[in-house]
């Protein structure tokens, strides 16, 4: 394979410099010691960082985030599982649009969604409210949980588990020495994507959330729409920070790249 | 022993058809229903909204705004991103993978962060990609960013452009690097070999990217809503506008489906056409 020449490498240079300019520019802007929007070049100061303090509201809507992530991506993932077992496990009449159906959130516009959900929240009784929150995530982060614990599932070696029967291993034994740990590392990643795709949706979010159930994605939104002041680009300087660590710790606990291409190689040398 | 996977997708079953087919179907009789400032929403049966929606040609220049960008964003999205894709694919290990996680890893950084950064950057005037293009001798007057299309357009490019890239990536990936060195030892060029060989096995990869970064500019919500203020508004704005500020519910539910019906129409389309064309490459 030839190398890349002195074209490339330019190419790539701007390209990369366009993908990251936007997101380090409210890194550096955070960082500034005036009360106004300016990039700070010889003063650096962390006054606005300390600020967020004095804004209870997005203390509190970056804890809901927290929560409501953790929560609805576990449900996802835990309702996921049986699915992915049968997905890959079965061949049934229907299998091929219970797949269609649960992979549906990832080709039906968020906005459409949004608006369905305040409709039927609102109907039942559920505007406004966590819980609503709660399904509606699960529902929206379901198919990438699906996605991955569906590439474990399938990445699955029976001959192992029917090698440890033959042994002698009860099915107990099975179930925890051998499938629980081949599985485990795709449903935390499930679970990882899950969280990051549930803790950044705004477009849902912004038509159930109320103002006591506002998300940070939400929150910082709502602001942005009525100003932008170094505030908003500290507290999106937070966002950034605790989304690159976990990248970063998906990266190398999974492979970003498996992760995000979504291939069912898992645990490599066997099949195919 | 038949009923073992249904059993198993039960779970999954329940949840979608009472949080995703119920509130859809839903969505699709509020637009027959009836509103007014004072009454609120009337469940009554009329084709009202959607006849006001075809006939007012405010709506026609909306929908006409959004899918031009969607267009003009999916084809910069490919022209960039395509090359980049394979500069990728032909680097080195270590850097091959850094390089993979900087640029699909804004993927996963919150929207609203990414948007506000290109709002920082535009500024008005004065602004820093302004400022860059008039030193590089560019342009020679500032180009307004922000609440204007062009504004919109950039910053789009930049939050799809990840799904392109992976798009490619996962294409070259299937590529033989045996076929390049194959046709540069039976003495083809290197432009030859980029047109004749890897071209034509990207192509599957660039157009899947394409449905996928159309499908998502023209619905896409808070970059459009962000750059393009209040004033220039794209359908998802629009519908946001009805249901949050006018909160004639009805009328933003037909702008919605509407917007669902358009998109499922062009990219079950598109997927036709791509799987027909590229039978043997799937296949």
């Amino acid at each position: 394979m030839s190398r890349n020449g002195p074209v490339a490498l330019v190419y790539h240079a701007l390209f990369v410099t366009f993908m990251l300019a936007p997101i380090g520019v409210v890194c550096w802007v955070a960082f500034t010691p005036e009360g106004f929007l300016s990039f700070p070049t010889d003063r650096w100061s962390l006054r606005w960082f300390a600020a967020i303090a004095r804004y209870p509201e997005f203390v509190s809507a970056f804890w809901r985030s927290l929560w409501l992530g953790a929560l609805s991506s576990a449900i996802a993932v835990a309702v996921s599982v049986p699915a992915a077992l049968a997905i890959a496990r079965h061949r049934f009449p229907g299998r091929e649009a219970f797949t269609a159906l649960f992979m549906s959130p990832l080709m039906i516009p968020h906005i459409v969604l949004g608006i369905a959900f305040l409709r039927f929240f609102t109907q039942i009784g559920l505007g406004g409210t966590f819980t609503g929150l709660v399904l509606s995530h699960i529902v929206i982060v379901l198919p990438f949980a699906l996605r991955l614990t569906l590439a474990s599932a399938v990445g699955l070696d029976r001959a192992i588990e029917h090698a440890a029967v033959s042994l002698g291993a009860s099915e107990w034994t099975v179930l925890k020495r051998i499938t629980l740990p081949l599985v485990v590392p795709g449903l935390a990643s499930g679970w990882a994507l899950a969280f990051i795709n549930s803790f950044d949706e705004v477009t849902m979010t912004v038509f159930i959330a109320a103002p006591g159930t506002e998300t940070l994605p939400v929150r910082m939104f709502l602001y942005i729409q009525d100003n932008i002041d170094p505030l908003v680009t500290s507290v999106s300087a937070c966002v950034i920070a605790v989304t690159v660590v976990a990248l970063i710790a998906m990266d190398r606990a999974y492979g970003l790249e498996r992760l995000l291409v979504g291939r069912g190689n898992h645990g490599g040398t066997h099949g195919r | 022993m038949r009923a073992v996977p249904y059993l198993l997708s039960l779970p999954a079953l329940l949840l979608f058809a009472g949080v995703v087919v119920i509130p859809l179907a839903m969505t699709v009789v509020l637009t027959f229903h009836d509103w007014g400032q004072y009454k609120g929403i009337e469940p009554v049966f009329i084709l009202k909204n959607w006849q006001e929606v075809f006939g007012d040609p405010y709506y026609a220049e909306m929908f006409g705004r959004t899918f031009r960008i969607a267009l003009i964003v999916t084809v910069l999205t490919a022209l960039l991103g395509a090359p980049e894709a394979y500069i990728l694919n032909r680097m080195k290990s270590p850097w091959r993978g850094l390089f993979l996680l900087v640029i699909l890893g804004p993927l996963l950084i919150s929207v609203v962060a990414r948007t506000l950064g290109w709002a920082l950057l535009f500024g008005g005037n004065s602004g820093l990609v302004n400022k860059a293009l008039m030193s590089v001798g560019l342009i020679s007057a500032p180009i307004p960013f922000m609440f204007t299309e062009t504004g919109m357009v950039v910053a789009l490019v930049h939050v799809l452009m990840p799904y392109m890239v992976l798009a490619v990536w996962a294409a070259l990936q299937r590529l033989d690097p045996q076929v390049e060195n194959a046709a540069v030892a039976l003495g083809a060029g290197p432009l030859t070999v980029l047109c004749r060989i890897v071209l034509p096995q990207a192509m599957p990869g660039i157009l899947s990217g394409a449905v996928i970064v159309f499908a998502l500019a023209a619905s896409a919500f808070a970059t459009p809503a962000i750059i393009g203020g209040r004033r220039l508004k794209v359908a998802s704005t629009l519908a946001y506008d009805e249901f949050l500020n006018t909160l004639n519910w009805p009328l933003g539910a037909v702008v919605a489906v509407l917007l669902l019906l358009a998109l499922v129409l062009i990219v079950v389309g598109a997927n036709r056409l791509v799987e027909r064309r590229y039978a043997q490459v799937f296949g």
